[in-house]
């Protein structure tokens, strides 16, 4: 709070062979902000795996009952609860958060806004340190007596507040208090993306000036401020529960269950919007640039995120409609849910109309914005049965909810991610990617998603319920039929899981041995592409930008180039 | 805490003057956070004093002070006004704000002490955390807010010192102004909620 040092150490004049820096205060203890946007990325990326390995080797128990999985043996009931609560756990809040928010949010901000770095370079350090923590204690979990927390990544009480009914004396408390570092870490981060995105733009650049992207960064960082503090009332009271013997969530004795899911889910669902809009925002920097169009309605853009914004803190209970909630109430929220789709339509046609006659160039990145676009409306369609309270009674807790959500998920968390990825790798690193294999990698991606989950809407309307480790004991649901399907989304995962490689060998080889990238590869408008790949210390050298007009002037009718940057003098 | 040798920098050309300081702005924003985890905390009571079957509070608690803590209240709002009394000396000169400041630590810290000793009295009579669910949530929500007043008020010891010493700034003096204000103000609706 007292931070009161203007910048981190600049270096304006000096961009190479600045004073000595040891490979310590460089790289662990930096304060650049661009060098902690790549240690909040490759965190991601390597919990992102960790991630994947555990919906590997529960997916296999799925499709192979009692297998002896490679590289993990067999699953147990107990060793499946923990693999699924932390392959969510896992890929909302250290994987999609950090990457989307974090990473993106403290890379991008000062460069698009034209600054040298965050206001608060040290809190900002802080935040990933303490990130850091929260990874490392959330996978101790892993190897403390009686394991992992198995009780969803929702931690419904009373499973979760009682040792006797989750079976995980230790792992339990360890869960809540990772999430908990985890929060305080995006805490930190984002009083400084909005404070930064405030008060350190550019000269010039107003606040209609600014790319949507950072928009949606900064609103994604109030909304999660705005919804977290339940869930941290929550998390105490729960860690309360677990060690000291009160008892907030146990009906017995006075407490109520159910005020978890409330606390829960007015932060579980605003926090879909969190991820939601940085990757909206990435992809609509993305399409602009390479439809060299205006962004359609910019404004209208910001005012219905705004609306989104505020219509996701009305919609909570709509996951607790079998709950034990008053029928009345879910009218009102089955009433809120719907509207919500609104404005996420109106994005939607937003982003087409900003397709609509475009010069359209299918480069990696935007083949990646193309698909989270389509990917992300079956997600949001889909979404629309469960909202409805009368669909969702037999909709609940089934695979249709899984494959709803992992189509609203995947397309935010991996597919936006490789699209910014793509997309700022050569200002990044000041390497272009190869496109060939960014285009295999790209496909042998999409293909297989779309082929293990939309198996996962038919398990789900034919009934099968999620969070059941192996479906051998259930006559229904055991039927080679339907285990076909399972080991078909199986196998689809294998593929999917195998494609990875190439992204990691493009990514390593690129970096290592990619063409080098000019400034402004992309011909792109906005600040960063502006400043050398990779940008200096202190971003912009010894003269702060100046600018003069909006990030999406492409194809200004009289002017020679087909763009037109935000601090060029006209 | 800004220990970095100045000769080090190069300071930027400043970029634009910030309608409000980035100090106001972080904590605000932190200051949402907080007042949404306590909202979190009231509407917890507040639904489980609804759900309870019988009188609440509970006939077989302990009774909480209402009296006593009624006027710690005063005295902590009287530490809020003190704090400000020291923003408007502050304005005019620096110097003068150092005995409303002090008067504000002092307050403030006759609340959380007061406080404690409450605390000592009615464990002694047997409210506990695992008493039941008045005791569970008034140690959770009470115990919270005084988490906060104590660290509020390590720091405006700290910047206490910085004043003496003409170090203080501005800004973040509004800062930490805006979080006394906040641990002040609060305190207020957690007294209805939690003692009546």
């Amino acid at each position: 709070m007292a931070e009161s040092v203007p910048a981190a150490d600049v270096h304006a004049h000096d961009d190479h062979g600045h004073h000595e820096q040891s490979f310590a205060s460089k790289y662990l203890f930096s304060t650049d902000h661009k060098m902690i946007a790549m240690q909040y990325m490759f965190t991601g990326m390597a919990m992102a795996l960790i991630g994947g390995f555990f919906a590997y080797a529960f997916r296999m128990q799925l499709a192979f009952p009692g297998m002896d999985v490679p590289f993990w043996g067999q699953v147990s009931a107990a060793e499946y609860n923990a693999l699924v609560t932390n392959h969510g756990t896992i890929m909302i809040f250290w994987v999609a958060m950090p990457v989307l928010i974090a990473a993106f949010g403290n890379y991008l901000i000062p460069l698009m806004c034209g600054c040298d770095d965050m206001v608060f370079p040290r809190l900002n350090r802080l935040s990933y340190q303490i990130f850091l923590l929260s990874a490392v204690v959330l996978i101790a979990s892993f190897f403390v007596e009686g394991g992992a927390f198995g009780g969803a990544w929702t931690a419904y009480p009373p499973l979760s507040a009682k040792a006797e009914y989750s079976l995980t004396p230790l792992g339990s408390t360890i869960w809540v208090i990772a999430v908990a570092l985890e929060f305080v870490a995006f805490l930190l981060g984002g009083i400084n993306f909005v404070t930064t995105a405030m008060n350190s733009r550019a000269e010039g650049m107003g606040m209609y000036d600014i790319p949507v992207v950072i928009w949606m960064i900064v609103i994604a960082s109030i909304l999660f401020m705005a919804s977290v503090g339940p869930l941290i009332a929550g998390a105490v009271m729960l860690v309360f529960d677990q060690t000291l013997g009160t008892n907030f969530f146990d009906p017995d004795r006075g407490g109520d269950p159910i005020l978890w899911q409330h606390l829960f889910w007015f932060f579980g669902h605003p926090e879909v919007y969190v991820v939601l809009l940085p990757a909206l925002g990435i992809t609509a920097d993305i399409m602009a640039t390479f439809s060299r169009k205006k962004i359609f309605a910019y404004k209208t853009v910001l005012y219905t995120t705004f609306a989104t914004g505020v219509l996701s803190f009305m919609v909570w209970a709509h996951h607790q409609f079998i709950a034990g909630v008053d029928p009345r109430m879910a009218h009102v929220f089955t009433i809120t849910t719907l509207l919500i789709s609104i404005p996420i339509a109106e994005l939607c046609f937003v982003y087409i109309a900003t397709l609509y006659k475009g010069s359209i160039t299918l480069s990696t990145p935007m083949l990646w914005a193309l698909a989270f676009l389509g990917e992300f409306l079956i997600g949001g369609v889909t979404g629309i049965f469960l909202g409805a309270s009368g669909a969702d009674v037999y909709f609940h807790d089934t695979y249709f909810v899984l494959a709803h959500f992992h189509y609203t998920f995947f397309p935010i968390a991996i597919i936006g991610t490789f699209a910014g990825v793509t997309y700022w790798f050569p200002k990044m690193f000041g390497r272009m990617m190869n496109e060939t294999l960014g285009k295999i990698h790209f496909w042998g991606t999409v293909i297989p998603f779309n082929c293990i989950f939309i198996p996962l809407f038919f398990l789900g309307m034919g009934g099968q319920h999620r969070r059941i480790y192996n479906y051998e004991n259930f006559p229904e649901l055991a039927g080679q039929g339907m285990q076909d399907i399972r080991i078909f989304a199986t196998v689809s995962l294998l593929v999917m899981l195998a494609f990875q490689v190439v992204f990691f060998i493009n990514f390593i080889m690129s970096l290592r041995s990619g063409k080098k990238a000019p400034n402004n590869p992309w011909r792109a408008n906005t600040l960063e592409w502006q400043t050398p790949s990779p940008p200096p210390h202190g971003n912009f050298g010894s003269e702060m930008p100046k600018v003069y007009r909006g990030p999406y002037e492409y194809g200004t009718p009289g002017r020679e180039e087909d763009f037109w940057p935000q601090n060029a003098p006209s | 805490m800004s220990s970095m040798a100045p000769t080090l920098h190069v300071v930027p050309p400043p970029t634009r003057q910030p309608v409000i300081e980035s100090q106001v702005i972080g904590t605000l924003v932190f200051i949402v956070t907080e007042i949404m985890t306590f909202a979190g905390l009231i509407s917890g009571l507040v639904i489980v004093k609804a759900n309870h079957l019988g009188p609440w509070p509970p006939p077989d608690q302990p009774r909480l002070p209402i009296e006593a803590t009624g006027f710690n209240t005063l005295v902590l709002l009287a530490s809020g006004v003190a704090l400000f009394q020291a923003w408007r000396a502050f304005k005019r000169k620096p110097l003068d704000a150092k005995k409303p400041f002090a008067l504000a630590i002092g307050l403030g810290l006759f609340f959380v002490v007061f406080q404690g000793f409450e605390w000592v009295r009615l464990i002694g009579e047997g409210l506990t955390l695992t008493s039941g669910a008045l005791g569970a949530f008034f140690y959770l929500i009470v115990g919270a807010h005084a988490l906060h007043a104590v660290v509020a008020i390590v720091l405006l010891c700290v910047f206490y010192r910085r004043l003496t010493r003409l170090e203080l700034k501005p800004g973040t003096f509004l800062g930490a102004q805006m979080f006394w204000y906040f641990v002040v103000g609060l305190w207020p609706i957690l007294y209805v909620q939690v003692y009546l």
